[in-house]
This record gives C-alpha cells, structure tokens and sequence, in this order.
C-alpha cells in the first residue's frame, strides 16, 4: 500500500518537467492527483491519463492560469466539492525570463514574479479554508537554489524563489495548530525542458558548481515532494530542502 | 434571524463565558481569539446558518462580525 492511498493532490505546472514527476511519485504512493497546467488541453489530458493508467488512481488535467486569482478559486472550488477536497498542494508551476537587470523588463519582472510567487499565493488562499476544516493539510511549494543564493541574471527567478521560502515559513507558522504543514523543497541544477533551454555555457557552469558533479533528475525532487506529503513528514513544518547535489550547502 | 444572538451563542460555546458577558462591542483580542479562530467560527456559523460567508476581511469586534454576515445574508 503507497503512502498516499485515499489522498487527493493537486500540483501545479504538472504536465511535463519537475511537476509531472511529481504527479507521477504521487499517484505512484497512491493518491489521486490533480493536474492545473496550461499547456493545450490534449497535452494536459495526456499526462493525466498515463498517470492515471500507470498507476491505477485517478488523474484529472485543468488547464488553469495559475496566476489568475479568479480563476484559481474557481477552478479550486469546483474540484473541492468533486473529489471531497484536496489533501496535498504542491505548488510547482514556475518559469524564468533570464536577463542581467539592466536588460530586464518590467514584464520580464512582472510575468516571472506572477507564475511563480503570486500563483502560491492564489492556490494556497483557495485550499486554505478546506485544509482548516479537515484540520490536515500539506502544502509543499518548489523554491530553488537561486531563491536561497541569489543568481545572476535571475533577478526575477531569483526574488520570486526567496519569496516562495518566506510564504512557505509563513504560512506553516499561521497553520501549525491547525494540523497543517507546509514545507519548500529548493531544487539546484536539474535536467527538465527548463534547463534544457538554458544557454548552454552557463548550464556547463552551473554543472560546475554542483559538489557532486552531475545534474539531478526530476524523479530526486518528485522522491522529497511524496516524502513531505506522507505521514512520515508530519513534525516537518517551515523547513527548506535543497535537493541540489551540495550546491547551496 | 437574530445574527448577534447566534454569533453570541457560538462564541459563548467557544470560549467557555457567558453569553450575557459579551456585547457587540466586546473585541475577539479581549477574548484572546485571534483571526485563524474568527475565521474557525464563522466556518461553524456557516454550517449553522447553511450559507458560505467566506470571511475576506478582517474584524475586530463581536458587531463587526455580525455586521459582515449580515451583509453577506442580504
């Protein structure tokens, strides 16, 4: 029996790189896993249904801006009463407009700083009243290395990632008598479409800087993810866990 | 309906006073409620009334609490 069984998750930016895996861990441990993405809706109903055939839970794909507050509460709302309300959060969706500063757009900044900091907040705020009901709940949101160090040419990515660990310590401080953790798992240098588009000069440094010498895989961050959500992780609050090889030790 | 008399009662229940101690001008600080513990009420006073009220504000005494679902029953 997986460690999940009868558990409700929903993750988002899951329908490819770091958050499929992730979707896919879950369901693995046994829980039924929700998909908001939004990639196009063939994509997103493809990755639930190998999910769901792999694994024999149920997976559903919304295609959901998760920067959208409106549409987050609503599209929250309607799986709540649908599946009895979600169990897990993990907030994954993030992106990254890379430019030194100087060269750096307020759309750049906006853009960045909306999927990545702004969506948590919106996902979080919408489970928020469920998770206090049930007096149980696991939000586990995707900081990175580059949120905990600074990176250059990340100044968006970057702030956005610290912003993720001071919501994370936040929100565990205001849900912890309520049975309720909430924890960030700081990735480093991963192999996923995102990195896979870096320049790939600074992708060969960046390498260079991780103490174990290679790339992680999504499957190490999916492995801390299902491990924050299951029992074993229930005196765990407010904590950060790089999953990054030594690079931010 | 007589909101105050039921967000009264729940608070009462709650914090283990008399009803007759607490008026509308009684602030939840002095009852030692903080804003999680409002919220928690008005989930119970939601089931009670069998409405959503979705507290989006924040509310410092018994009468503005009982002003807000007022406003949200109207």
């Amino acid at each position: 029996m997986g460690k999940l069984e009868n558990k409700n998750a929903l993750i988002t930016g899951a329908a490819r790189g770091i958050g499929y895996a992730i979707a896919q861990r879950l369901a693995q441990e046994g829980a039924n896993v929700v998909i908001f993405d939004l990639c196009p809706e063939e994509a997103g109903d493809e990755a639930a249904k190998a999910i769901a055939e792999q694994c024999g839970v149920m997976a559903l794909f919304r295609r959901v801006d998760v920067s959208n507050y409106e549409a987050v509460q609503i599209a929250v709302k309607a799986l709540s009463k649908e599946l009895g309300g979600i169990d897990i959060l993990v907030n994954n969706a993030g992106i990254t407009r890379d430019k030194v500063l100087l060269a750096m757009s307020e759309q750049d900044w906006d853009l960045v700083l909306d999927i990545n900091l702004k969506s948590m907040f919106n996902t979080i705020k919408a489970c928020y009243r469920g998770f206090m009901k049930k007096k149980a709940g696991r939000v586990i949101n995707i900081s990175s290395v580059s949120g905990l160090m600074g990176n250059a040419a990340q100044a968006n990515y970057s702030a956005s990632k610290g912003g993720v660990v001071a919501l994370t310590k936040t929100v565990a401080r205001e849900l912890a008598t309520r049975g309720v953790t909430c924890n960030a798992v700081a990735p480093g240098a991963i192999e996923t479409p995102m990195t896979a588009s870096m320049d790939q000069d600074a992708l060969k440094a960046l390498i260079a800087t991780v103490p174990m010498g290679h790339m992680g895989k999504a499957e190490d961050i999916a492995a801390c993810v299902a491990f924050l959500a299951s029992d074993d992780a229930k005196y765990i609050t407010g904590e950060v866990i790089r999953v990054d090889g030594g690079i931010a030790m | 309906m007589d909101i105050a008399a039921k967000v009264i009662a729940v608070l009462a229940d709650h914090t283990g006073r008399d009803a007759s101690e607490l008026s509308l001008d009684t602030t939840f600080e002095s009852l030692g409620i903080d804003s999680l513990e409002t919220v928690e009420m008005v989930m119970e006073l939601e089931e009670e009334l069998d409405t959503e009220l979705e507290l989006d504000q924040k509310v410092a005494t018994i009468g503005e609490l009982v002003k807000f679902i007022e406003s949200k029953l109207d």
